[in-house]
Protein backbone atom coordinates (compact mmCIF):
# COMPACT_ATOMS: atom_id res chain seq x y z
CA UNK A 1 0.00 0.00 0.00
CA UNK A 2 1.22 3.48 -0.80
CA UNK A 3 2.14 5.70 2.07
CA UNK A 4 0.32 8.82 1.03
CA UNK A 5 -2.27 10.97 2.72
CA UNK A 6 -5.84 10.39 1.60
CA UNK A 7 -8.12 13.36 2.11
CA UNK A 8 -11.13 11.05 2.43
CA UNK A 9 -9.55 8.87 5.08
CA UNK A 10 -8.28 11.89 6.97
CA UNK A 11 -11.68 13.58 6.96
CA UNK A 12 -13.39 10.42 8.17
CA UNK A 13 -10.96 9.79 11.03
CA UNK A 14 -11.20 13.44 12.09
CA UNK A 15 -14.96 12.88 12.42
CA UNK A 16 -14.41 9.58 14.24
CA UNK A 17 -12.09 11.32 16.69
CA UNK A 18 -14.95 13.62 17.66
CA UNK A 19 -17.43 10.74 17.83
CA UNK A 20 -15.20 8.79 20.22
CA UNK A 21 -14.60 11.89 22.32
CA UNK A 22 -18.39 12.24 22.64
CA UNK A 23 -18.54 8.79 24.23
CA UNK A 24 -16.91 10.00 27.44
CA UNK A 25 -19.59 12.61 28.23
CA UNK A 26 -22.16 10.05 27.05
CA UNK A 27 -20.74 7.53 29.51
CA UNK A 28 -20.83 10.18 32.24
CA UNK A 29 -24.58 10.58 31.72
CA UNK A 30 -25.11 6.85 31.31
CA UNK A 31 -23.55 6.39 34.76
CA UNK A 32 -24.86 9.65 36.23
CA UNK A 33 -28.47 8.57 35.82
CA UNK A 34 -27.94 5.35 37.76
CA UNK A 35 -26.58 6.75 41.02
CA UNK A 36 -28.49 8.51 43.78
CA UNK A 37 -29.26 12.20 43.42
CA UNK A 38 -26.63 13.20 45.97
CA UNK A 39 -23.83 11.77 43.80
CA UNK A 40 -24.75 12.86 40.27
CA UNK A 41 -22.12 15.58 39.88
CA UNK A 42 -19.48 13.38 41.45
CA UNK A 43 -20.27 10.58 39.00
CA UNK A 44 -20.24 12.94 36.02
CA UNK A 45 -16.89 14.34 37.14
CA UNK A 46 -15.33 10.89 37.48
CA UNK A 47 -15.81 10.45 33.73
CA UNK A 48 -15.35 14.02 32.50
CA UNK A 49 -12.03 14.48 34.29
CA UNK A 50 -10.40 11.95 31.96
CA UNK A 51 -10.80 14.28 28.99
CA UNK A 52 -8.51 16.61 30.92
CA UNK A 53 -6.26 14.09 32.66
CA UNK A 54 -5.51 11.80 29.72
CA UNK A 55 -5.71 14.75 27.33
CA UNK A 56 -2.46 15.87 28.95
CA UNK A 57 -0.94 12.48 29.86
CA UNK A 58 -1.27 11.18 26.30
CA UNK A 59 0.63 14.13 24.82
CA UNK A 60 3.35 14.10 27.45
CA UNK A 61 4.17 10.38 27.53
CA UNK A 62 1.09 8.14 27.14
CA UNK A 63 1.24 7.88 23.38
CA UNK A 64 4.94 7.16 23.48
CA UNK A 65 4.57 4.33 26.02
CA UNK A 66 1.84 2.76 23.91
CA UNK A 67 3.10 3.33 20.39
CA UNK A 68 6.77 4.33 20.71
CA UNK A 69 9.46 2.07 19.27
CA UNK A 70 9.08 -1.37 20.80
CA UNK A 71 11.08 -2.57 23.81
CA UNK A 72 10.98 -6.39 24.09
CA UNK A 73 7.35 -6.51 22.96
CA UNK A 74 6.32 -5.10 26.33
CA UNK A 75 6.27 -1.30 26.14
CA UNK A 76 6.84 1.54 23.74
CA UNK A 77 10.03 3.61 23.91
CA UNK A 78 10.33 7.29 24.63
CA UNK A 79 10.83 8.43 21.03
CA UNK A 80 7.34 10.01 20.88
CA UNK A 81 7.67 11.81 24.25
CA UNK A 82 5.82 15.12 24.10
CA UNK A 83 4.61 14.17 20.61
CA UNK A 84 8.10 14.73 19.22
CA UNK A 85 8.51 12.87 15.92
CA UNK A 86 4.72 12.70 15.64
CA UNK A 87 3.95 14.85 12.65
CA UNK A 88 1.53 15.55 9.87
CA UNK A 89 3.08 12.94 7.60
CA UNK A 90 1.76 9.38 7.54
CA UNK A 91 3.47 6.72 9.64
CA UNK A 92 4.40 3.45 7.94
CA UNK A 93 3.42 1.36 10.98
CA UNK A 94 0.14 2.91 12.05
CA UNK A 95 -1.28 5.37 9.60
CA UNK A 96 -0.44 4.82 5.98
CA UNK A 97 -3.07 7.21 4.61
CA UNK A 98 -3.69 9.68 7.44
CA UNK A 99 -1.37 12.02 9.34
CA UNK A 100 0.45 10.36 12.22
CA UNK A 101 -0.89 13.09 14.51
CA UNK A 102 -4.43 12.07 13.62
CA UNK A 103 -3.78 8.43 14.50
CA UNK A 104 -2.31 9.57 17.81
CA UNK A 105 -5.30 11.84 18.48
CA UNK A 106 -7.78 9.07 17.61
CA UNK A 107 -5.97 6.71 19.98
CA UNK A 108 -6.07 9.39 22.67
CA UNK A 109 -9.86 9.21 22.74
CA UNK A 110 -9.65 5.48 23.49
CA UNK A 111 -7.19 6.15 26.29
CA UNK A 112 -9.63 8.74 27.67
CA UNK A 113 -12.74 6.58 27.81
CA UNK A 114 -11.18 3.33 29.05
CA UNK A 115 -10.37 4.43 32.61
CA UNK A 116 -13.68 6.32 32.67
CA UNK A 117 -15.45 2.98 32.18
CA UNK A 118 -13.89 1.66 35.41
CA UNK A 119 -15.45 4.44 37.50
CA UNK A 120 -18.78 2.59 37.51
CA UNK A 121 -17.22 0.22 40.04
CA UNK A 122 -16.62 2.76 42.80
CA UNK A 123 -19.14 5.59 42.37
CA UNK A 124 -20.79 7.15 45.44
CA UNK A 125 -17.89 6.41 47.81
CA UNK A 126 -14.46 6.99 46.24
CA UNK A 127 -12.14 9.68 47.59
CA UNK A 128 -11.48 12.07 44.72
CA UNK A 129 -7.77 12.57 45.41
CA UNK A 130 -7.10 8.83 45.55
CA UNK A 131 -9.17 8.34 42.42
CA UNK A 132 -7.06 10.85 40.49
CA UNK A 133 -3.86 9.20 41.58
CA UNK A 134 -5.18 5.73 40.79
CA UNK A 135 -6.33 6.87 37.36
CA UNK A 136 -2.98 8.29 36.39
CA UNK A 137 -1.18 5.18 37.63
CA UNK A 138 -3.66 2.90 35.89
CA UNK A 139 -3.35 4.74 32.58
CA UNK A 140 0.44 4.53 32.83
CA UNK A 141 0.92 1.03 34.19
CA UNK A 142 -2.06 -0.84 32.76
CA UNK A 143 -3.53 0.89 29.72
CA UNK A 144 -0.34 2.05 27.99
CA UNK A 145 1.47 -1.31 28.18
CA UNK A 146 -1.64 -3.29 27.25
CA UNK A 147 -2.26 -0.99 24.33
CA UNK A 148 1.30 -1.60 23.20
CA UNK A 149 0.98 -5.40 23.49
CA UNK A 150 -2.12 -5.53 21.32
CA UNK A 151 -1.78 -2.61 18.91
CA UNK A 152 1.81 -1.33 19.10
CA UNK A 153 4.25 -2.35 16.38
CA UNK A 154 6.29 -5.16 17.95
CA UNK A 155 3.84 -5.69 20.83
CA UNK A 156 3.95 -9.36 21.81
CA UNK A 157 0.26 -10.10 21.35
CA UNK A 158 0.15 -8.22 18.06
CA UNK A 159 3.17 -10.20 16.87
CA UNK A 160 1.31 -13.42 17.69
CA UNK A 161 -1.50 -12.28 15.41
CA UNK A 162 -4.23 -11.43 17.92
CA UNK A 163 -7.34 -9.88 16.38
CA UNK A 164 -8.75 -7.01 18.42
CA UNK A 165 -10.27 -4.57 16.00
CA UNK A 166 -11.34 -1.73 18.28
CA UNK A 167 -10.39 -2.62 21.82
CA UNK A 168 -12.08 -5.74 23.20
CA UNK A 169 -9.07 -6.51 25.35
CA UNK A 170 -7.41 -3.11 25.59
CA UNK A 171 -10.60 -1.25 26.46
CA UNK A 172 -13.45 -3.44 27.64
CA UNK A 173 -11.94 -6.56 29.19
CA UNK A 174 -9.27 -4.41 30.85
CA UNK A 175 -11.87 -1.97 32.23
CA UNK A 176 -14.27 -4.74 33.29
CA UNK A 177 -11.79 -6.80 35.24
CA UNK A 178 -10.13 -3.73 36.73
CA UNK A 179 -13.56 -2.66 37.93
CA UNK A 180 -14.03 -6.04 39.58
CA UNK A 181 -10.68 -5.79 41.38
CA UNK A 182 -11.31 -2.21 42.53
CA UNK A 183 -14.77 -3.07 43.84
CA UNK A 184 -13.31 -5.91 45.90
CA UNK A 185 -10.79 -3.58 47.51
CA UNK A 186 -12.99 -0.54 48.17
CA UNK A 187 -15.97 -2.55 49.46
CA UNK A 188 -19.69 -1.90 49.16
CA UNK A 189 -21.50 1.40 49.55
CA UNK A 190 -23.00 2.05 52.99
CA UNK A 191 -26.34 0.36 53.22
CA UNK A 192 -25.78 -1.72 50.09
CA UNK A 193 -28.13 -4.71 50.21
CA UNK A 194 -30.19 -3.27 53.08
CA UNK A 195 -31.83 -0.15 51.74
CA UNK A 196 -32.72 0.07 48.08
CA UNK A 197 -30.30 2.21 46.06
CA UNK A 198 -32.45 3.54 43.23
CA UNK A 199 -31.32 5.27 40.05
CA UNK A 200 -32.03 9.01 40.31
CA UNK A 201 -32.72 9.69 36.63
CA UNK A 202 -33.14 6.86 34.15
CA UNK A 203 -33.79 9.31 31.26
CA UNK A 204 -30.18 10.56 31.66
CA UNK A 205 -28.96 6.98 31.38
CA UNK A 206 -31.08 6.34 28.30
CA UNK A 207 -29.78 9.52 26.68
CA UNK A 208 -26.23 8.47 27.50
CA UNK A 209 -26.79 5.02 26.00
CA UNK A 210 -28.07 6.57 22.77
CA UNK A 211 -25.08 8.88 22.48
CA UNK A 212 -22.76 5.97 23.25
CA UNK A 213 -24.24 4.03 20.35
CA UNK A 214 -23.65 6.98 18.02
CA UNK A 215 -20.11 7.43 19.31
CA UNK A 216 -19.44 3.72 18.92
CA UNK A 217 -19.65 4.10 15.15
CA UNK A 218 -16.56 6.29 15.43
CA UNK A 219 -14.98 3.83 17.84
CA UNK A 220 -15.45 0.71 15.71
CA UNK A 221 -15.81 1.94 12.13
CA UNK A 222 -13.06 4.47 12.77
CA UNK A 223 -10.74 1.67 13.80
CA UNK A 224 -10.46 0.78 10.12
CA UNK A 225 -8.41 4.00 10.02
CA UNK A 226 -9.78 4.56 6.53
CA UNK A 227 -13.03 5.40 4.79
CA UNK A 228 -13.41 2.03 3.15
CA UNK A 229 -15.41 -1.21 3.03
CA UNK A 230 -13.96 -2.51 6.30
CA UNK A 231 -15.16 0.65 8.04
CA UNK A 232 -18.67 0.24 6.64
CA UNK A 233 -18.71 -3.42 7.63
CA UNK A 234 -17.62 -2.48 11.14
CA UNK A 235 -20.41 0.08 11.37
CA UNK A 236 -22.95 -2.54 10.27
CA UNK A 237 -21.74 -5.29 12.60
CA UNK A 238 -21.71 -2.78 15.45
CA UNK A 239 -25.27 -1.77 14.78
CA UNK A 240 -26.45 -5.36 14.33
CA UNK A 241 -24.91 -6.63 17.56
CA UNK A 242 -26.31 -3.72 19.57
CA UNK A 243 -29.73 -4.23 18.04
CA UNK A 244 -29.77 -7.98 18.71
CA UNK A 245 -28.52 -7.65 22.27
CA UNK A 246 -31.11 -4.93 22.91
CA UNK A 247 -33.92 -7.25 21.80
CA UNK A 248 -32.62 -10.26 23.73
CA UNK A 249 -32.13 -8.21 26.91
CA UNK A 250 -35.67 -6.88 26.57
CA UNK A 251 -36.96 -10.47 26.42
CA UNK A 252 -34.92 -11.52 29.47
CA UNK A 253 -36.18 -8.52 31.39
CA UNK A 254 -39.74 -9.27 30.28
CA UNK A 255 -39.48 -12.89 31.46
CA UNK A 256 -38.35 -11.64 34.88
CA UNK A 257 -41.07 -9.02 35.17
CA UNK A 258 -41.48 -6.25 32.63
CA UNK A 259 -39.38 -5.03 29.70
CA UNK A 260 -37.55 -2.26 31.55
CA UNK A 261 -36.17 0.80 29.75
CA UNK A 262 -32.96 0.63 31.77
CA UNK A 263 -32.62 -3.03 30.80
CA UNK A 264 -33.09 -2.39 27.09
CA UNK A 265 -30.53 0.44 27.15
CA UNK A 266 -28.12 -1.78 29.07
CA UNK A 267 -28.56 -4.60 26.55
CA UNK A 268 -27.67 -2.26 23.72
CA UNK A 269 -24.43 -1.22 25.43
CA UNK A 270 -23.59 -4.87 26.07
CA UNK A 271 -24.05 -5.64 22.37
CA UNK A 272 -21.75 -2.75 21.50
CA UNK A 273 -19.05 -3.85 23.94
CA UNK A 274 -19.24 -7.44 22.71
CA UNK A 275 -18.83 -6.68 19.02
CA UNK A 276 -15.99 -4.19 19.51
CA UNK A 277 -13.06 -6.62 18.97
CA UNK A 278 -14.88 -8.47 16.20
CA UNK A 279 -16.46 -5.59 14.31
CA UNK A 280 -13.89 -5.32 11.53
CA UNK A 281 -13.52 -9.07 10.96
CA UNK A 282 -16.99 -10.64 10.99
CA UNK A 283 -20.14 -10.37 8.86
CA UNK A 284 -23.31 -8.58 9.96
CA UNK A 285 -25.10 -11.93 10.19
CA UNK A 286 -22.59 -13.40 12.65
CA UNK A 287 -22.74 -10.10 14.56
CA UNK A 288 -26.28 -11.20 15.50
CA UNK A 289 -24.81 -14.27 17.18
CA UNK A 290 -22.32 -12.05 19.00
CA UNK A 291 -25.12 -9.82 20.33
CA UNK A 292 -27.51 -12.68 21.07
CA UNK A 293 -24.98 -14.54 23.23
CA UNK A 294 -23.60 -11.41 24.90
CA UNK A 295 -26.97 -10.37 26.34
CA UNK A 296 -27.71 -13.47 28.48
CA UNK A 297 -24.03 -13.76 29.41
CA UNK A 298 -23.96 -10.24 30.84
CA UNK A 299 -27.48 -10.48 32.23
CA UNK A 300 -26.71 -13.54 34.32
CA UNK A 301 -23.24 -12.25 35.20
CA UNK A 302 -25.06 -9.24 36.69
CA UNK A 303 -27.43 -11.50 38.63
CA UNK A 304 -24.49 -13.58 39.83
CA UNK A 305 -22.71 -10.46 41.04
CA UNK A 306 -25.81 -9.30 42.89
CA UNK A 307 -26.21 -12.69 44.56
CA UNK A 308 -22.62 -12.54 45.73
CA UNK A 309 -23.47 -9.13 47.24
CA UNK A 310 -20.47 -7.63 45.51
CA UNK A 311 -21.08 -3.92 45.02
CA UNK A 312 -19.44 -3.45 41.64
CA UNK A 313 -21.93 -0.68 41.49
CA UNK A 314 -22.73 -0.07 37.82
CA UNK A 315 -21.75 -3.50 36.49
CA UNK A 316 -18.69 -2.61 34.46
CA UNK A 317 -17.48 -6.18 34.80
CA UNK A 318 -20.76 -7.77 33.72
CA UNK A 319 -21.47 -5.32 30.89
CA UNK A 320 -18.02 -4.65 29.46
CA UNK A 321 -15.71 -7.34 30.83
CA UNK A 322 -17.89 -10.36 30.19
CA UNK A 323 -19.39 -9.11 26.92
CA UNK A 324 -16.05 -8.30 25.36
CA UNK A 325 -14.50 -11.51 26.70
CA UNK A 326 -17.10 -13.29 24.60
CA UNK A 327 -16.49 -10.87 21.74
CA UNK A 328 -12.80 -11.79 21.66
CA UNK A 329 -13.64 -15.49 21.59
CA UNK A 330 -16.29 -14.84 18.92
CA UNK A 331 -13.66 -13.12 16.81
CA UNK A 332 -11.66 -16.34 16.94
CA UNK A 333 -14.75 -18.22 15.80
CA UNK A 334 -16.28 -15.99 13.14
CA UNK A 335 -13.46 -13.89 11.69
CA UNK A 336 -13.10 -14.21 7.93
CA UNK A 337 -10.66 -12.70 5.48
CA UNK A 338 -13.54 -12.23 3.06
CA UNK A 339 -14.53 -9.29 5.26
CA UNK A 340 -11.05 -8.00 5.99
CA UNK A 341 -7.98 -9.16 4.09
CA UNK A 342 -5.74 -7.74 6.85
CA UNK A 343 -7.48 -9.98 9.40
CA UNK A 344 -7.49 -13.76 9.65
CA UNK A 345 -9.87 -16.67 9.47
CA UNK A 346 -11.48 -17.97 12.63
CA UNK A 347 -12.33 -21.51 13.72
CA UNK A 348 -15.43 -21.72 11.53
CA UNK A 349 -13.38 -20.71 8.53
CA UNK A 350 -10.79 -23.41 9.03
CA UNK A 351 -8.28 -21.76 11.33
CA UNK A 352 -8.41 -23.28 14.85
CA UNK A 353 -5.16 -21.55 15.74
CA UNK A 354 -6.82 -18.12 15.87
CA UNK A 355 -9.10 -18.97 18.75
CA UNK A 356 -6.15 -20.08 20.86
CA UNK A 357 -4.47 -16.72 20.30
CA UNK A 358 -7.73 -14.92 21.14
CA UNK A 359 -8.16 -16.84 24.38
CA UNK A 360 -4.53 -16.27 25.33
CA UNK A 361 -4.98 -12.53 24.79
CA UNK A 362 -8.17 -12.40 26.86
CA UNK A 363 -6.78 -14.45 29.73
CA UNK A 364 -3.62 -12.35 29.77
CA UNK A 365 -5.63 -9.14 29.79
CA UNK A 366 -7.92 -10.41 32.57
CA UNK A 367 -5.06 -11.47 34.80
CA UNK A 368 -2.88 -8.42 34.07
CA UNK A 369 -5.59 -5.80 34.53
CA UNK A 370 -7.17 -7.49 37.56
CA UNK A 371 -3.86 -8.04 39.35
CA UNK A 372 -2.41 -4.61 38.61
CA UNK A 373 -5.60 -2.84 39.66
CA UNK A 374 -5.89 -4.92 42.80
CA UNK A 375 -2.33 -4.04 43.80
CA UNK A 376 -2.69 -0.33 42.95
CA UNK A 377 -6.00 -0.06 44.80
CA UNK A 378 -4.66 -1.97 47.82
CA UNK A 379 -1.58 0.26 48.04
CA UNK A 380 -3.65 3.42 47.82
CA UNK A 381 -6.13 2.02 50.33
CA UNK A 382 -3.50 1.41 53.01
CA UNK A 383 -1.65 4.65 52.32
CA UNK A 384 -4.03 7.54 51.60
CA UNK A 385 -7.31 5.60 51.71
CA UNK A 386 -9.72 4.94 48.86
CA UNK A 387 -12.98 5.90 50.54
CA UNK A 388 -14.51 9.07 51.87
CA UNK A 389 -15.56 9.05 55.53
CA UNK A 390 -18.93 7.47 56.42
CA UNK A 391 -20.30 10.96 57.11
CA UNK A 392 -19.16 12.28 53.73
CA UNK A 393 -20.66 9.25 52.04
CA UNK A 394 -23.96 9.79 53.85
CA UNK A 395 -24.10 13.44 52.82
CA UNK A 396 -23.21 12.54 49.25
CA UNK A 397 -20.10 13.22 47.21
CA UNK A 398 -21.61 16.18 45.34
CA UNK A 399 -21.49 18.25 48.49
CA UNK A 400 -18.72 16.54 50.46
CA UNK A 401 -16.20 16.21 47.59
CA UNK A 402 -17.14 19.03 45.24
CA UNK A 403 -19.06 21.53 47.36
CA UNK A 404 -22.01 21.70 44.98
CA UNK A 405 -25.32 20.03 44.46
CA UNK A 406 -27.03 18.90 41.27
CA UNK A 407 -30.51 20.08 42.05
CA UNK A 408 -31.65 22.81 44.38
CA UNK B 1 -64.55 21.74 68.17
CA UNK B 2 -62.11 21.86 65.27
CA UNK B 3 -60.65 18.74 63.71
CA UNK B 4 -57.79 18.09 61.32
CA UNK B 5 -57.97 15.44 58.61
CA UNK B 6 -54.71 14.06 57.28
CA UNK B 7 -55.66 11.94 54.29
CA UNK B 8 -52.83 10.03 52.60
CA UNK B 9 -54.02 9.08 49.15
CA UNK B 10 -52.75 7.91 45.76
CA UNK B 11 -51.03 10.58 43.66
CA UNK B 12 -53.42 9.93 40.78
CA UNK B 13 -56.50 10.30 43.03
CA UNK B 14 -55.62 13.76 44.32
CA UNK B 15 -57.62 15.70 41.79
CA UNK B 16 -60.70 13.49 42.29
CA UNK B 17 -60.51 14.06 46.05
CA UNK B 18 -59.96 17.79 45.66
CA UNK B 19 -62.90 18.16 43.25
CA UNK B 20 -65.21 16.08 45.41
CA UNK B 21 -64.33 18.14 48.50
CA UNK B 22 -64.84 21.46 46.79
CA UNK B 23 -68.24 20.27 45.60
CA UNK B 24 -69.46 19.98 49.21
CA UNK B 25 -67.86 23.33 50.09
CA UNK B 26 -64.44 22.40 51.43
CA UNK B 27 -62.09 24.65 49.48
CA UNK B 28 -59.33 25.38 51.96
CA UNK B 29 -56.74 22.63 52.02
CA UNK B 30 -53.05 22.01 51.52
CA UNK B 31 -51.04 18.97 50.62
CA UNK B 32 -47.59 17.39 50.95
CA UNK B 33 -45.76 14.92 48.79
CA UNK B 34 -44.97 12.12 51.20
CA UNK B 35 -43.28 8.73 51.01
CA UNK B 36 -44.15 5.65 52.94
CA UNK B 37 -45.70 2.24 52.98
CA UNK B 38 -48.45 0.36 54.73
CA UNK B 39 -49.02 -3.31 55.37
CA UNK B 40 -48.24 -4.21 51.77
CA UNK B 41 -44.65 -2.98 52.26
CA UNK B 42 -44.08 -1.35 48.88
CA UNK B 43 -43.94 -2.73 45.37
CA UNK B 44 -41.46 -4.38 43.01
CA UNK B 45 -39.77 -2.43 40.23
CA UNK B 46 -37.75 -3.79 37.32
CA UNK B 47 -34.04 -2.94 37.31
CA UNK B 48 -31.25 -3.66 34.84
CA UNK B 49 -31.40 -7.39 35.42
CA UNK B 50 -34.42 -8.54 37.39
CA UNK B 51 -36.67 -6.94 39.95
CA UNK B 52 -36.07 -5.13 43.22
CA UNK B 53 -38.29 -4.04 46.09
CA UNK B 54 -39.15 -0.39 46.56
CA UNK B 55 -40.46 0.12 50.07
CA UNK B 56 -41.11 3.84 50.19
CA UNK B 57 -43.78 4.81 47.69
CA UNK B 58 -44.82 8.35 46.83
CA UNK B 59 -48.24 9.46 48.11
CA UNK B 60 -49.99 12.75 48.67
CA UNK B 61 -51.07 13.86 52.12
CA UNK B 62 -54.05 16.23 52.06
CA UNK B 63 -54.52 18.38 55.16
CA UNK B 64 -57.91 19.86 56.04
CA UNK B 65 -59.06 21.62 59.19
CA UNK B 66 -62.82 21.78 59.71
CA UNK B 67 -65.60 21.91 62.23
CA UNK B 68 -66.43 18.62 63.92
CA UNK B 69 -70.00 18.73 62.67
CA UNK B 70 -68.72 18.56 59.08
CA UNK B 71 -66.22 15.78 59.75
CA UNK B 72 -68.26 12.72 58.76
CA UNK B 73 -69.46 14.27 55.53
CA UNK B 74 -65.91 15.21 54.51
CA UNK B 75 -64.56 11.79 55.44
CA UNK B 76 -67.26 10.07 53.41
CA UNK B 77 -66.39 12.18 50.36
CA UNK B 78 -62.68 11.39 50.69
CA UNK B 79 -63.29 7.69 51.22
CA UNK B 80 -65.43 7.55 48.09
CA UNK B 81 -63.21 9.61 45.81
CA UNK B 82 -59.88 8.04 46.87
CA UNK B 83 -61.12 4.46 46.62
CA UNK B 84 -59.93 1.93 44.02
CA UNK B 85 -60.17 -1.28 46.07
CA UNK B 86 -56.54 -2.19 45.41
CA UNK B 87 -53.83 -2.25 48.11
CA UNK B 88 -52.25 1.20 48.41
CA UNK B 89 -55.44 3.28 48.55
CA UNK B 90 -54.07 5.09 51.60
CA UNK B 91 -55.09 5.97 55.14
CA UNK B 92 -56.78 8.84 57.00
CA UNK B 93 -55.86 10.29 60.39
CA UNK B 94 -58.15 12.62 62.35
CA UNK B 95 -56.86 14.77 65.22
CA UNK B 96 -58.26 17.62 67.34
CA UNK B 97 -57.05 21.16 66.61
CA UNK B 98 -56.37 23.66 69.38
CA UNK B 99 -56.94 26.86 67.48
CA UNK B 100 -56.93 28.45 64.03
CA UNK B 101 -55.84 32.02 63.24
CA UNK B 102 -56.27 33.68 59.84
CA UNK B 103 -53.27 35.88 59.22
CA UNK B 104 -55.04 38.67 57.31
CA UNK B 105 -58.00 39.21 59.69
CA UNK B 106 -56.71 37.74 62.93
CA UNK B 107 -60.02 35.89 63.27
CA UNK B 108 -59.72 32.87 65.54
CA UNK B 109 -61.32 29.46 66.00
CA UNK B 110 -64.59 28.74 64.31
CA UNK B 111 -64.82 32.27 63.01
CA UNK B 112 -61.59 31.85 61.13
CA UNK B 113 -63.03 28.79 59.43
CA UNK B 114 -66.14 30.30 57.90
CA UNK B 115 -66.43 32.15 54.64
CA UNK B 116 -69.09 32.64 51.97
CA UNK B 117 -69.69 29.41 50.08
CA UNK B 118 -68.17 27.16 52.73
CA UNK B 119 -69.62 23.82 53.73
CA UNK B 120 -71.92 25.34 56.39
CA UNK B 121 -73.40 27.97 54.13
CA UNK B 122 -73.96 25.35 51.42
CA UNK B 123 -75.81 23.12 53.85
CA UNK B 124 -77.97 25.90 55.23
CA UNK B 125 -78.91 26.92 51.70
CA UNK B 126 -79.94 23.35 50.96
CA UNK B 127 -81.95 23.08 54.18
CA UNK B 128 -83.44 26.54 53.89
Amino acid sequence: MNIEISAGDTAWILVCCSLVLLMTPALAFFYGGMVRRKNVLSTLTLSYIFMALIGVQWIVYGYSLAFGSDINGLIGGLNFLGFQNVGALPNADYSKTIPHTLFAAFQMMFAVITPALITGAFVERVKFKSFLLFSLLWATMVYDPLCHWVWGQGGWLKSMGVLDFAGGTVVHVAAGFSALAFALVIGPRRGYGNSSIEPNNIPLTVLGAGLLWVGWFGFNAGSALAANGVAVNALLTTNTSAATAGIVWMMLSWLDGRPSTLGIATGMIVGLAAVTPASGYITPLTAMVVGAVAAPLSYYAMRFRERRRLDESLDVWACHGMASLWGMVATGLFATISVNADGANGLFFGNPNQICIQILAVVTTMIFSFTMTYILAKLLNISIGLRVSPMEEEVGLDISSHGERSYS
Amino acid sequence: MLKKIEAIVREDKVNDVKDALSEIGIVGLNMFEVRGHGRQGGIQLVGRAGVYQVTMLPKIQINIVLNERNLDEALEVILKSAYTGEPGDGIIFVTPVEDVIRVRTRERGEQAMSYPGDIDSKRSRQNG
